[in-house]
């Protein structure tokens, strides 16, 4: 089965961006460029915040406007980011509804989650979990876990 | 240090010809990791001898240290200028997203010069600086209406620091904030008034890059070590749960909370704005900052009727800690925590330090009590411990200043007590008013020796307790030494810009191997020696500013009333006093 990152209880997260730096520092790096998840405040530290990060659609429209297929559908859900193929073209960009084709500047490509959970492990009031993925066997679309909120 | 590592380089603006550039100070980043240590050096350098702390000449400074944007809790900017409240050393700290935005955008310290023609806001990335216009900004009423408009008008949410100033800067009290992501503050030493007398409204900060290590195994390894001691450990615990206002009832209970100018140290209504009080009735959220698991920032949400209008409430979000606390609750005797959180948010509307504003205005009862002043001088405001609804027109006033004497007490206690008397009971340390603690003689020891007067230079309130907890009362000369100890190790941390809450966290060793794996090789002694060197070029400049040490006035109200450390003399602090000064010297 396939996993994603799933955004448990957004009302909990308290802005700290541990998740951000856990996400550059996957590639032994500190600071901010790689990251593939990003929280900002829901307007203003007063209103809470947001986590944006890909939700691993079944459907991927970001995927459906890469003329290079360099994101390809992932098999249960998400994409696949083919690094040597992107031409920077931020089609992806434009398509995601959350925002989740996060972009890296020094390198002129999307950077999108590769579903490995690391930023998890160092979120400190479990905000955000790595969960399978569930599949309504009929329909092929994944089954929304009950406990979890949409990501914005 | 890394020669690709960006801390080196240094943004320099002009406001009055709107030029900037960027300069590569490889040598005061290595020598000095940041922080405090380069903010000096930069101060040094830029801040000419006794320059108008309000004129053009007068350089703001901030820097960011080289663990930040690699390891948690290296969180706080350092700013650092010549104060317009002390006429010497500004130096004043802030966390929220400014220390992540500075260095990710590219720098470790941006140095602000000159005076801007009209009132602008700067807006800082990589490349450099746009200078916009602020006119339509100028003069709004509420700081939080300045924070409203900028987020919605500029790009980088998520990644970004927003500085600004309120109506108290803009008018030049001398004790003006900078408020940054709304919660947090460069709150003391009158940072917004430099801001103001430049017309610098705000400063949005922003960017993103990679930070690489010297070895890559090591700073994983380094950073979970840190990481596991501020999320597991119990270090960190009070600032998670109920916050810094954990501190009230203990201190109460002891007495050593300031209450009605200092004239107690304890206070009936302490439970009503305590801690636990607040957590329980208001808490509304708690939010972090940038690169911070521990999430001490605590958000009372506070429900306000309109008194007749039924069916109309309007709700604040505000941020409460210790010293607010102190300042707006037990020094004006004020125990109900809605007023008090009223009361709060007036001084956050018009861009206050909350701790100079509560104090200047328990002073002010008190002299009216004493007849030393008149309703003339209050504009018709009869000053009263616990009236909540006049102290929220009395701070209006501290902005406005309708009369001779909130102008005086626009530019702090010191300078109104000249004009009016009152300084036996004027409760200020170096120029400096007074912070939440009265637990003997060692904190106001630390208040008068500290570099910046704050009871975060060197925690001689830890000291009295400590000693209270042992019973081995200090004498003068171990007071001292333990004093500049902790000073000269704090000057370390908040070189790396560490918050000073984190202090456990980061023991020396952490530091040493956090720092060698990110390609800074240093000794134990090494960091003391810099330590120590810092301490003494602040004192230096102080020194240089006109600041005495061994003259300084002691407030005669710290003697009278009993503190838990038993009664203790003028004699002892002066003592202190000097054999602190010897320790600079030496």
């Amino acid at each position: 089965m396939a996993k994603r990152l799933s955004v448990i209880d957004i009302d909990r997260c308290v802005g700290c961006q541990s998740c951000m730096f856990a996400c550059t520092r996957r590639t032994a790096q500190g600071g901010l460029e790689e990251s593939r998840i990003h929280v900002q405040s829901a307007g203003g530290f007063s209103r809470g915040f947001v986590v944006i990060v890909c939700r691993a659609c079944f459907d991927p429209p970001c995927a459906r406007v890469c003329p290079t297929d360099a994101l390809v559908p992932r098999e249960g859900g998400g994409v696949r980011f083919h690094t040597e193929k992107c031409i920077g073209c931020h089609n992806c960009q434009k398509a995601c509804p959350f925002g989740a084709a996060l972009w890296d500047e020094t390198q002129g490509k999307p950077r999108i989650c590769v579903y490995c959970g690391y930023c998890a492990r160092y979120c400190p009031y479990d905000v955000i979990a790595l969960e399978e993925i569930r599949e309504d066997k009929e329909t092929a679309r994944p089954i929304p876990d009950p406990k979890a909120k949409p990501a914005t | 240090m890394l020669s690709n590592d960006p801390l080196q380089r240094v943004l320099f603006i002009d406001l009055t010809k709107r030029r900037f550039w960027i300069e590569s100070r490889p040598t005061l980043f290595e020598d000095n990791l940041g922080g405090s240590g380069a903010a000096i050096g930069l101060l040094e350098e830029f801040c000419p001898e006794g320059v108008d702390p309000l004129g053009p000449d007068n350089p703001i400074i901030f820097t960011v240290g080289a663990l930040t944007g690699f390891y948690p809790l290296a969180s706080k900017t350092v700013a650092m200028f010549k104060s317009p409240h002390t006429g010497n050393l500004g130096e004043s700290h802030a966390g929220g997203r400014s220390a992540i935005a500075i260095r990710m955008a590219g720098y470790g310290g941006i140095v602000i010069m000159g005076r801007s023609e009209m009132p602008v806001y700067l807006v800082i990335n990589s490349d450099g600086v746009a200078f916009r216009d602020a006119s339509a900004l100028w003069g709004t009423r509420s700081s939080y209406t300045t924070g409203d408009v900028l987020r919605k008008r500029e790009p980088g949410t998520g990644l970004r620091t927003i500085m600004r100033i309120g109506r108290a800067g803009e008018e030049l009290v001398s004790y003006a904030c900078v408020i940054t992501e709304t919660y947090r503050h460069f709150g003391r030493l009158g940072l917004g008034a430099v801001f103001g007398s430049k017309q610098l409204k705000a400063i949005i900060i922003g960017g993103k890059r990679n930070l690489e290590p010297a070895d890559r195994k090591r700073y994983r390894q380094s950073y979970d070590e840190i990481y596991k001691r501020a999320t597991d450990s119990p270090m960190m615990q009070k600032y998670h749960e109920l916050g810094t206002p954990m501190n009230v009832l203990p201190l109460d209970t002891i007495g050593a909370l300031p209450t009605r100018n200092l004239q107690s140290g304890t206070f009936e209504g302490a439970t009503g704005i305590s801690g636990e009080h607040l957590a329980a009735d208001y808490l509304g959220r708690r939010v972090a900052c940038a690169h911070c698991p521990v999430a001490c920032i605590h958000l009372a949400a506070l429900r306000i009727p309109y008194p007749n209008d039924p069916y109309f409430y309007k709700t604040l979000m505000l941020g409460y800690d210790h010293e607010p606390i102190y300042a707006t609750g037990s020094m004006l005797g004020i125990g109900d925590a809605s007023g008090m959180l009223q009361l709060m948010d007036e001084v956050e509307v018009l861009g206050l330090d909350v701790m100079t504003a509560g104090v200047a205005l328990a002073w002010a009862t008190e002299a009216l009590d004493r007849e030393l002043i008149t309703e003339e001088e209050t504009d018709g405001l009869k000053l009263a411990f616990g009236d909540t609804q006049t102290y929220i027109e009395a701070v209006k006033r501290i902005v406005t200043q309708p009369t001779d004497f909130y102008r005086a007490l626009a530019r702090g206690i010191d300078h109104a007590a000249a004009q009016y008397g009152g300084a036996d009971y004027a409760l200020t340390f170096g120029g400096n008013e007074m912070p939440g603690y009265h637990t003997g003689p060692a904190c106001h020891i630390g208040y008068l020796t500290g570099a910046r007067h704050s009871h975060l230079d060197s925690a001689g309130y830890s000291l009295d307790q400590d000693a209270a907890k042992t019973g081995t009362a200090l004498n003068p000369e171990q007071v001292a030494t333990e004093l500049f100890e902790e000073e000269r190790w704090r000057q370390v941390l908040t070189s790396l810009v560490i918050c000073l809450f984190a202090r456990k966290v980061y023991e020396p060793e952490i530091v040493i191997e956090a720092l060698a794996a990110i390609g800074y090789e240093r000794t134990i002694q090494e960091l003391t020696a810099l330590g120590a060197g810092i301490l003494k070029r602040k004192a230096k400049f102080k020194e240089r500013e006109g600041f005495n040490m061994t003259e300084l006035r002691i407030p005669r109200r710290i003697f009278e009333t009993p503190s838990p450390a038993g009664p203790f003399e003028e004699d002892f602090v002066r003592q202190a006093l000097a054999a602190y000064a010897a320790l600079l010297q030496g």
